[in-house]
């Protein structure tokens, strides 16, 4: 199916410009710089970057989930068009967060309320936004459990979260996120917390679950495997901006910003050969203070006179940007894909 | 407890400077951060005010607390009809100086709370370390001891020891501690049960620090915060204790003072001289509120979480002003609160 | 379960062993009984006779035995002050307290969690500050002095309500609001703390994403969790009041409760309804416990009682 035409017609999704900062005794932390992206129908965006850079400030932004210290200076987050924020916006929100679009967490032993009863926890999104009475939620709970690969579901309703695995609980995360079929998933590093063998098997149903019920799927995470396998697009986040952003396996073949090319070649694989791990020299910079020009100077093998000025996103094809002065040129020597030897 | 500060700028962290002059900024921020509780602040003045008069009692009270006077009896405080300057607070049914006699009670409550709080701090701080580091069966034992005397009914077998042991301040200190070290004792094995397996201490065990150095480098700073606390608030208790059980009399014995005896010899006359309990009466309350301010307020900056929070809150407060004063201001959605 | 009520069994029998163990040290080996309880003037013939016909005069292991032996029997001597056996005076008193403690803590309970619940919903805000103050300020008052000041203002001035003893509702107003007074500052204070924790727990994202409307995600994900800290401190607010904090209350407002009568027994030397009174509250302090746990088991489904 063709990407760029899905995105381009009306997005549901839409983040524009939008400012987040966290209040603290250090001083003014800019969590988020200025993230435009969107997101079509179908659609499976990737968003990676290290921690820190914003990807989850950026879904929590989506869901309301910005408590204090945190607050968003300025930016706008439309739901098909509408506004998130505002009066009419916040009831509106109210109203589609859990039911058009949901989010599954990164850490599933505390993201389920762990005196409530599973079927409980499911039956909630069910009463609050489809207006099923208890009993309908319950039966409908149990499809939900089947449907995510849970055995003797009808069981297992009545159970309390500290009787499932680690696996077993993203599971039920991913059936309250479901429940109500909604359009777009955002999945906020779910496999981070689990068992390797777990991962493949949370990634594979999160898969399919995209396919069967036709989601959007945003799946932040820090690994890049992850994203070349699951996403059409993928969006690489830095010091709290977007700085790259192209079709999937675009990206992985000619990134273009020096950081993505750094995140790649850092990536271990396991068809190579190496005696040794590389990464990329430095730290992410002190958002306190943000640097003046381009984020990335400091660690940037390419930097120069010009990244003293803010780079934009620009587009570097038709359906790719980048925000650097000098795109699509290799920073680092080692060439990226070849092996460094002979296997 | 939060009160809003004016705005002042993002104190951006500049690399400290060698130890001494480190450890007094750090002595000047605290200051400050206290400075900035106004209730914190109170409380402290408070307790240091208690200190003072209690230390310096014989020089600040006008009268012998125990001096007694037939034509003085039961003189109203000062400023009401009848009183004279000569008492400023009055004078009880045996015509003692109830100003003098406040002064004076100070001492009980501060030497009660201070001894009892360290000798029970000290013994269950040990055993709470014992516990915690030795494990298996020391473990079992201690804790078993502790569930065990923590079900015991505790202020009636306090009674019925002190009545049968004959009352006075020494034995109401010693029975105190006797039955408030358990809680130090919890509290310290968990922690120290707690930081074992932190993966700092595992490392540091790892690589070979000696024990005492794995104690006093790793284990004891995550005792201080706590304690602290702690230490602070089972005071209040302890205070609160002295002054409940001489006030049943089996405390502090006259001619001694003390503001629950105070109480109790007062309370035969509420109905003519409100005075004799108002005063010591207040002078309790006001010792343990102020302890307590200043606990809360050494709990939140102890808490490096609390602390970010408390600043938080702060700078909101101070944000929210500045905009109401600004009027409507820029449309800065605000998603704070739970939508 | 039956493991685990074994093991509460178990330590309570600890519990009550190390009652024993110190009342009868405190009261045969520390003090002297016969000095305790008979008066200054008595003549040392009267001295012995009181020892032989309490059996003071015998070796301490014999005593001992048959100090244990009279327990088990439930025996716990005659009192001295009412001429009848202890244990019936104290099951005459127990009901009084345990009502002026059901007053006290159900008004405390009862308000602990609005309060706390609304204080917590914005922390620093105006009403958490007040919420804070005023519960710091009721953890600080002395029990004893704030029901004087009650009974002066609300008795004596404004005669409202009686000063003392024990009677119709009125009777009740005082004294338990005197109980509750740091019960209730405790509560509160804990349901507040903990309030704001849970709100900022990782489950409440997951409620407020799920778009549950907030007075579902306060009063019942929130409010759920609380409940098991809370379920804690009640329960040891109720038995510290058990085991002795009804003392002050009962003395300052002559509550005819426990309490009282052991300031009575201490008052007339009656050790033995001393004793009577710390062993059956003893006793009664070691069913809560087990009780409690069971409670404890329904409110937090991970803890297991096998």
């Amino acid at each position: 199916m063709s990407v760029s035409a899905i995105s381009s017609s009306a997005p549901l999704l839409e983040v524009d410009n939008l400012k987040v900062e966290f209040d603290t005794r250090r001083g003014l932390v800019q969590g988020l710089r200025g993230v435009t992206l969107s997101i079509g129908r179908g659609e499976t965006l990737g968003v990676v970057g290290e921690s820190g850079s914003g990807k989850s400030v950026t879904a929590q932004a989506v869901m309301g989930l910005i408590d204090m210290p945190g607050r968003i200076a300025s930016g706008d987050i439309r739901w098909k068009g509408r506004s998130l924020f505002g009066r009419d916006g916040e009831r509106y929100a109210q109203d589609i967060r859990g039911k058009e679009v949901a989010m599954v967490f990164q850490d599933p032993m505390t993201s389920l309320n762990p005196v409530l009863k599973i079927g409980t926890q499911i039956g909630e999104v069910l009463e609050r936004h489809l207006g099923m009475t208890r009993a309908q939620a319950r039966n409908r709970a149990e499809e939900l459990l089947a449907a995510v690969g849970i055995s003797a579901p009808r069981r297992r309703l009545d159970q309390h979260p500290h009787e499932f695995s680690g696996g077993m609980r993203q599971r039920v995360m991913i059936a309250m996120a479901i429940a109500c079929e909604p359009q777009l998933l955002i999945a906020d590093e779910p496999t981070t917390a689990l068992d390797v063998t777990i991962q493949a098997q949370i990634l594979e149903l999160l898969a399919q679950l995209q396919e069967t019920l036709g989601l959007s799927v945003i799946l932040i995470t820090h690994d890049l495997g992850v994203v070349a396998g699951l996403c059409h697009r993928v969006a690489v986040m830095y010091a709290g901006q977007i700085i790259e952003t192209g079709l999937a396996e675009d990206v992985f073949e000619r990134p273009a910003h020096p950081y993505t090319q750094g995140l790649l070649r850092s990536t271990p694989r396991l068809d190579e050969v190496s005696d040794r791990l590389v990464s990329i020299e430095g730290t992410p910079p002190n958002l306190v203070v943000p640097p003046e020009g381009c984020s990335f100077q400091q660690r940037c093998p390419l930097s120069g006179e010009a990244c003293r000025k803010a780079p934009r996103l620009e587009h570097i094809r038709p359906d790719a940007e980048a925000a650097c002065w000098k795109p699509s040129v290799p920073a680092w020597a080692t060439p990226l894909m070849s092996p460094s030897m002979p296997s | 407890m939060a009160i809003p500060m004016p705005a002042t700028r993002p104190v951006v962290a500049t690399p400290k400077a060698q130890r001494g002059p480190a450890f007094l900024s750090r002595l000047d921020e605290l200051g400050r951060e206290l400075w900035q509780d106004k209730l914190g602040t109170l409380g402290f003045a408070v307790i240091v005010a208690l200190l003072l008069m209690a230390i310096f009692a014989p020089l600040i009270a006008p009268y012998d607390p125990a001096a007694q006077s037939v034509i003085s009896r039961l003189k109203p405080p000062a400023w009401l009809p009848k009183g004279s300057w000569e008492h400023i607070l009055g004078t009880d049914h045996l015509g003692r100086d109830v100003l003098s006699r406040v002064i004076y009670g100070a001492r009980a409550s501060l030497l009660v709370g201070v001894v009892v709080v360290l000798a029970a701090g000290t013994f269950g701080v040990v055993l709470g370390l014992w516990a915690g580091f030795k494990g298996g069966r020391t473990d079992s034992v201690i804790m078993r001891i502790v569930d065990v005397q923590v079900a015991f009914p505790g202020l009636l077998l306090i009674l019925l020891v002190i009545s049968v042991i004959g009352p006075s301040m020494t034995t109401m200190i010693i029975v105190l501690a006797i039955t408030n070290w358990m809680v130090y004792a919890r509290v310290v094995r968990g922690i120290v049960l707690s930081v074992r397996q932190m993966p700092y201490v595992e490392a540091a065990e790892m690589i070979g620090c000696r024990t005492s150095r794995v104690i006093f480098r790793h284990i004891l700073p995550n005792l201080i915060s706590p304690l602290l606390t702690l230490g602070i608030l089972e005071f209040t208790n302890i205070v609160l204790a002295e002054a409940a059980l001489s006030f049943l009399g089996l405390g502090v014995q006259p001619p001694a003072t003390s503001w629950g005896l105070d109480v109790a010899n007062g309370r035969d006359y509420i109905f003519v001289a409100w005075w004799l309990i108002t005063f010591p009466g207040m002078s309790i309350a006001i010792t343990v509120l102020a302890v307590n301010l200043f606990a809360s307020w050494v709990r939140v900056t102890t808490d490096p979480q609390e602390r970010e929070k408390r600043f938080a809150y702060q700078r909101a407060k101070a944000a929210a002003r500045r905009g109401r004063k600004a009027g409507a201001g820029p449309a800065s959605q605000n998603q704070g609160g739970r939508s | 379960m039956g493991g685990f009520l074994l093991r509460r069994i178990g330590q309570g029998l600890l519990v009550v062993i190390g009652v024993t163990l110190i009342v009868f040290i405190a009261t045969r080996m520390v003090g002297d009984p016969v000095r305790v309880m008979l008066p200054l003037s008595a003549t040392d013939e009267q001295r012995a006779a009181f020892a032989q016909q309490v059996g003071l005069d015998r070796p301490m292991g014999e005593q001992f035995v048959d100090f244990v032996g009279d327990l088990a029997r439930l025996d716990f001597g005659e009192s001295m002050w009412q001429r009848r056996p202890a244990l019936d005076v104290v099951l005459e008193r127990l009901p009084n307290t345990l009502k002026l403690i059901g007053a006290g803590l159900g008004l405390a309970i009862l308000l602990a969690l609005p309060l706390g619940a609304i204080a917590a919903l914005r922390p620093g805000g105006w009403i958490d500050r007040t919420t804070v103050f005023v519960g710091l300020f009721g953890l600080s008052l002395p029990q004893f002095w704030f029901g004087l000041i009650l009974i002066v203002f609300f008795a004596v001035t404004l005669r409202w309500l009686p000063t003392s003893g024990m009677g119709g509702m009125a009777y009740y107003i005082l004294p338990a609001v005197t109980l509750a007074m740091p019960s209730l500052a405790r509560l509160v204070m804990l349901v507040r703390s903990s309030m704001i924790d849970e709100l900022n727990q990782q489950y409440v994202k997951t409620a407020r994403a799920k778009g549950l409307r907030f007075p579902r995600v306060v009063m019942v994900h929130a409010m759920r969790n609380t409940l098991v800290p809370f379920v804690t401190l009640a329960g040891w607010e109720l038995i510290s009041a058990l085991a002795g904090y009804t003392v002050v209350v009962e003395t300052v407002f002559a509550w005819p409760g426990l309490g009282l009568t052991a300031m009575q027994a201490i008052q007339k030397s009656d050790l033995f309804l001393l004793q009577a009174i710390v062993f059956t509250v003893a006793i009664l302090i070691v069913v809560i416990n087990v009780a409690l746990d069971v409670v404890y088991k329904l409110i937090d489904p991970r803890i297991r009682l096998a």
